[in-house]
């Protein structure tokens, strides 16, 4: 057997005012809309991290996700990455302590840069999670960089906005193409392949994921080092378990439980 | 009782929360007294082994680990902290284990930190009872400890074998965080506590 790192396949659950957003009936599943049910679930199914978007759009809401951050650590026995509004240190430092694993900021980053630095110096770059969402324009042939959910664009251009990210202590670039997020139709492999190779971080790659086949692609083509997906396993089309036996077979090497103990 | 040697080295949390999910019990300690007391000893670390060693010999507690004889066990850091020396701050550490902590080098292709999940093999310990080789197990680290006679599992990382569980007499240390690792880490953990 290969003994290397695993190809990592993220679940990412939105949350509103401490319930999860989407989700179909799992069986075996009695509380889907429960967040830390959905996630102990996944990770049950072979999940290699989770990850939680805060998407309230509240300030009282932070509270109820804090308060839910806590629940999350205290089942959860995988590592887990919070976002979703973050746009201070005290932010990553009460999610800190409230258990989570890695943080992400995104338009929060762009605003303000100097935040990677201050929160990775204080808690190290494997806490720091920089998700960029961009889009490209086929005009200029520049993927620039937007913020606040792809609905403003951003001077910044992606390949460039990522390596200083990296400079500044980023542990981690999680890339959304804003061209592919929502349309199933897989990811932008070369523009994927070219993160990989001009960072020496790993690079998650997020939105787009309509098949088996797209993972693979991303994982292999792509080079990028975790999928992250959200609808393909909430709607139940296909099982994390399933996705990650025929990566397998694929030859990508991706950490099976099934050969794992028994509890 | 369980002591977690507290430190000033990264958010124990975790460690916390797995201990709570095995229904044992614990207190944060850096008394020496409390440390020679318990049952067993935990001593995490997130950071720099430098560091690590400063905020123990600040504490006076390098003597009191290396006499302790119950089973105690070090992670990620806390591992690094029970070798011989550390590249990381060029430091002397516990001297428990017979291993040295080094850097990755760097390669192509090899990102550094070495983090995820990898495999562990040529298992030899009680604290893996039960772990078939092959396993995986989610580590966070960029300096790794070397092969040497008290390793007690092995892992590959690009051109490195490195020592991810090493075990001398009553003293065990895993570079991986068998807190984050699923069920397998929470069964290292369990192994640990009925050893």
């Amino acid at each position: 057997m290969t003994r290397m790192l695993a190809k990592r396949i993220i679940p990412c659950l939105d949350v509103k005012d401490g319930r999860t957003v989407k989700g179909v009936n799992f069986v075996n599943l009695t509380d889907v809309g429960d967040p830390v049910e959905l996630g102990a679930f996944y990770a049950a199914e072979g999940a290699d991290e989770l990850v939680y978007l805060d998407i309230s759009a509240s300030r009282e809401a932070r509270h109820t996700f804090t308060r839910l951050v806590e629940r999350i650590a205290d089942r959860i026995n995988i590592p887990f990455t919070v976002g979703g509004g973050i746009s201070t240190i005290e932010d990553a430092s009460r999610l800190l302590d409230a258990g989570a694993d890695k943080i992400t900021i995104n338009s929060a980053a762009v605003a303000q840069p100097e935040l990677i630095s201050e929160i990775a110096a204080r808690y190290g770059s494997q806490f720091v999670v920089v998700a960029i969402d961009a889009r490209f324009t086929p005009d200029d042939g520049i993927w620039h960089v937007t913020t606040h959910g792809g609905s403003r664009m951003s001077e910044r251009e992606l390949f460039s906005w990522a390596r200083e990210s990296q400079e500044r202590g980023a542990g981690e670039i999680m890339f959304t193409s804003m061209n592919h997020d929502g349309t199933r139709s897989g990811y932008p492999c070369e523009a994927f392949s070219r993160l990989s190779a001009e960072l020496s971080i790993p690079i998650i790659a997020s939105g787009g994921a309509g098949s088996v086949k797209d993972i693979a692609e991303v994982l292999t083509k792509g080079r990028a080092d975790a999928a992250l997906a959200a609808s393909i396993f909430h709607y139940g089309e296909i099982s994390i378990g399933e996705l990650k036996r025929q990566l397998a077979a694929d030859g990508i090497p991706v950490r099976l439980i099934d050969r794992g103990i028994e509890r | 009782m369980i002591a977690i040697v507290d430190y000033k080295m990264g958010n124990l949390r975790s460690v916390e929360n797995a201990l709570h999910r095995l229904g044992a019990e614990w207190q944060l300690t850096a008394d020496p007294q409390a440390l020679r007391s318990a049952d067993r000893v935990l001593l995490p670390g997130v950071g720099h082994c430098g560091e690590a060693m400063a905020h123990l010999r600040e504490r006076g507690l390098t003597e009191v680990i290396r006499t302790l004889r119950r089973p105690v066990l070090g992670i990620c850091v806390g591992l690094q902290a029970m070798c011989r020396h550390s590249e990381e701050g060029d430091v002397d550490c516990l001297n428990i284990f017979d291993a040295h902590v080094k850097r990755f080098p760097v390669a192509e292709d090899l990102k550094v930190p070495h983090m995820g999940w990898n495999t562990l093999g040529n298992l030899e310990s009680k604290l893996l009872k039960d772990i078939p080789s092959g396993s995986y197990v989610y580590f966070v680290h960029s300096y790794y400890a070397t092969l040497c006679p008290d390793t007690a599992a092995t892992t590959r990382y690009g051109d490195v074998m490195f020592s991810s569980v090493l075990k001398y007499e009553n003293f065990y240390g895993t570079q991986f965080h068998p807190e984050k690792s699923g069920d397998v880490g929470e069964r290292i953990l369990a192994n640990f506590l009925s050893l």
